[in-house]
């Protein structure tokens, strides 16, 4: 089925591209159905946690639900540009970047809802996604905890003899994180191919950019002058902006084995989580309104591939119907799938012990009773 | 009609009577100000004192933590919250080598009366990097104080000790017992005025004479209902013990009620491994040997990182009918 829509939709006239940066050559040479592929992305993720949202409600899904509405774009925009040895490492507003590296929605949402079926069999929950096959390294729920790991992968990449990188985000709280500093010294003294990038939605909870950060007039991202590391502020609601931006970091990355720190201003419209209730009170109704009805990068990204001849509105809302049914099959997925056993608690502790190795076998690894 | 209040209005009562107290008290931490508290502990501090007391802190719990601590060292008296507990491991250096040590490597010229205080429990889904329960790994370093409240009244009258204490007092309350209700006297209901605990001093929170439940945090409330089911289905009389504080430690409490049933079980929600558990049953085993009928258990959470999947989760932390049915064995 999918295939045939895909087909039909290349098949369309070509695209004029018109929009800022569309003629950036990292863009002027996508194929419509590349173009179409990345609004199908930003959609599945839109509609996955507008369902994963409705089944939190319903009280199917514990802990917390960060989502990443409003900002899906970033994860988009800079994903689509990766190739087999570039790595990624988020937090955990992490939905996103898992089905832009090409998770599926089943075991995400299986996950979510607590089930063996999910992607970490139900032990990390929506801020710890794990798929290191597609080279996607979480999901991490300390803030800025994620960073000096991101410079590790980068590190391995660099020892392995790869021509990789490693785009490693953060939000624009986390940039006061201790452990984010020392990593962005090192990936500069060791000139690691790690792209950071601060995903920059205004807030650390109910706490405004201004509140939190000291910073020069350039932007947070100008704090990588003082480690002698390159850096670049950008606008997150265009996807051609945004893979424009980040293709100059991969290609320093990638040819001269040198890091970056990228700040990308984007906006979450729902609340730090779902169980953030003060989501209207530190942001006005009017700001937060302004944002989803004039920088909503779905709405953009539609709207420039309809000027472009890419798609009509009846293809758009195709392609949300397709992502609708795609999360609501997910949660039914989710819903029948069984949850782990009580005798999982203990695999997945030590390799040795999973393994059954002599190490795992030597000497006792677990204390309970 | 005795007033009843919640562990967090409790907490909130303590917290607000010290900053009119004593002027050096400030709060510092993740939206403890205008955000009034991720979890509402200190609703209404800022709109009452202003931003010179209840100050909103960016997420660099190093450098807040190890700043309250050279504060402390000129008098201020800091009340840092972390939002969790388990975020204390990004501080770690902070509060287990500065805080603990300046006193004793300044032959005593320097004292830290600081206090961090924020929730440590699992049992809320939140998965392993959330549900830390550190009270262990803290109590572990000499110079430093763990308190760990199972109730309102105790979390107000704890709080104040800790904020007046002139050493690091680490305070780890849980957020599944915010919400619960107690009864806590108002002060004009208290013959001293105000309610303060001391540190170290454990309570009978049930008397018995055939068994003693010992607990911290809120495994305590645990025991209790463990201590209804025997009592109820087995005719057993268990004592149930709260240790309040974990150190310093009340030796004496748990070696009289020790001595009273014969029969020892330890119950928290930490994990077992050089746990306070450990600390207890090694204890009675020095000191009170002779005094047994039956080797001291220990009952924690599961020996593995905090599982997200509900039900599972559940599973690893002690229920009653585990305390119940492990206690009878050894009655
Ligand atoms: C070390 C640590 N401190 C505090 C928290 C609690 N916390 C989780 S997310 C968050 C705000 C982070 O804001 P930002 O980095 O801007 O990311 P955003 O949520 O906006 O994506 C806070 C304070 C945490 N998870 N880890
Ligand atoms: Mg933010």
């Amino acid at each position: 089925m999918r295939g045939n829509f895909l087909k039909e939709m290349a098949e369309k006239k070509k695209s004029k591209p018109t929009a800022p940066y569309a003629d950036d050559p990292i863009n002027a040479n996508l194929t419509d159905e590349e173009k179409i592929d990345m609004l199908r992305t930003l959609v599945r993720i839109r509609r996955f946690e507008q369902t994963s949202l409705k089944h939190y409600h319903s009280g199917s899904i514990g802990g917390f639900l960060h989502l990443y509405i409003g900002q899906e774009s970033v994860a988009v925009g800079s994903i689509s540009l990766l190739g087999d040895d570039d790595h990624v490492i988020t937090a955990y507003r992490d939905h996103g970047h898992a089905l832009s590296v090409g998770m599926g929605m089943d075991e995400c949402m299986a996950e979510l809802f607590g089930k063996k079926t999910g992607c970490s069999k139900g032990k990390g929950g929506s801020m710890h996604y794990f798929a290191p096959d597609k080279n996607y390294w979480g999901g991490h729920g300390i803030v800025g905890g994620q960073t000096p790991l991101g410079a590790g992968l980068a590190f391995a990449l660099k020892y392995q003899g790869k021509k990789g990188c490693c785009l490693c985000y953060l939000g624009d709280g986390a940039i006061n994180q201790g452990a984010f500093h020392e990593a962005l010294n090192l990936a500069a003294l060791w000139d690691l191919p790690v792209i950071f990038i601060i995903e920059n939605n205004g807030y650390s909870m109910g706490t405004s950019q201004a509140r939190s950060s000291a910073f020069p007039e350039e932007g947070l991202a100008a704090r990588a002058k003082g480690y002698n590391m390159d850096w670049d502020v950008m606008e997150g609601v265009s996807l051609y902006e945004i893979r424009a931006g980040v293709q100059k970091a991969i290609t320093r990355a990638h040819e001269e084995s040198r890091p970056t720190l990228l700040e990308i201003k984007t906006y979450r419209h729902k609340g730090h989580s779902v169980a953030d209730a003060n989501a209207e009170k530190y942001r006005t109704k009017e700001e937060i309104q302004k944002y989803i009805q004039e920088h909503d990068p779905i709405d953009f990204w539609k709207h420039t591939l309809i000027e472009e001849g890419v798609i009509t509105e009846d293809d758009y809302k195709a392609i949300n119907k397709e992502a609708g049914d795609e999360a609501n099959a997910a949660a039914d997925f989710a819903i029948k799938s069984p949850f782990p056993d009580e005798s999982e608690i203990f695999d997945d502790i030590y390799w040795e012990v999973d393994n059954n190795t002599a190490a795992g076998r030597t000497g006792r690894h677990f204390f309970h009773k | 009609m005795p007033r009843e209040i919640t562990y967090r209005e409790a907490l909130r009562e303590g917290l607000d009577e010290e900053l009119a107290f004593d002027d050096n008290v400030v709060i510092i931490g993740e939206e403890v100000a205008e955000y009034n508290g991720a979890y509402k502990v200190t609703e209404g501090l800022w709109k009452k004192w202003g931003d010179k007391r209840i100050i909103d802190a960016p997420i660099s719990e190093a450098g807040f933590i190890g700043m309250g601590i050279g504060a402390s060292m000129l008098g201020i008296r800091p009340v840092m919250e972390l939002m969790f507990f388990s975020f204390a491991y990004v501080a770690f250096d902070q509060m287990m080598n500065n805080a603990a040590t300046c006193r004793y490597m300044s032959g005593g010229l320097i004292h830290v009366p600081i206090v961090v205080r924020g929730p440590a429990n699992g049992g809320t889904n939140v998965g392993a990097t959330h549900s830390h329960t550190p009270e262990n790994i803290f109590a572990n370093m000499p110079g430093l104080k763990v308190v760990s409240p199972s109730d309102g009244y105790d979390a107000k009258g704890l709080i104040k000790s800790a904020i007046r204490d002139n050493d690091p007092v680490y305070f780890m309350e849980s957020t599944v017992l915010y919400g619960e209700k107690c009864e806590v006297p108002s002060n004009d209901e208290l013959e001293d005025g105000e309610l303060v605990i001391p540190l170290g001093k454990a309570k009978v929170k049930r008397e018995g004479a055939d068994i003693s439940l010992i607990a911290h945090g809120r495994a305590v409330v645990t025991s209790l209902e463990a201590a209804q089911i025997l009592e109820e289905k087995h005719s057993i009389h268990a004592e149930v013990l709260d240790l309040r504080s974990i150190r310093p430690l009340d030796e004496q409490a748990i070696l009289d009620t020790v001595r009273k049933t014969h029969r020892a079980v330890y119950i928290e929600e930490n994990k077992p491994f050089c746990g306070v558990g450990a600390q207890i049953s090694s204890m009675i085993m020095e000191q009170a040997f002779d005094d047994l009928d039956a080797p001291v258990l220990r009952i924690t959470s599961a020996d593995a990182p905090a599982f997200y999947s509900p039900p599972i989760e559940e599973l690893q932390l002690p229920t009653a009918e585990e305390i119940a049915e492990r206690a009878l064995s050894i009655c």
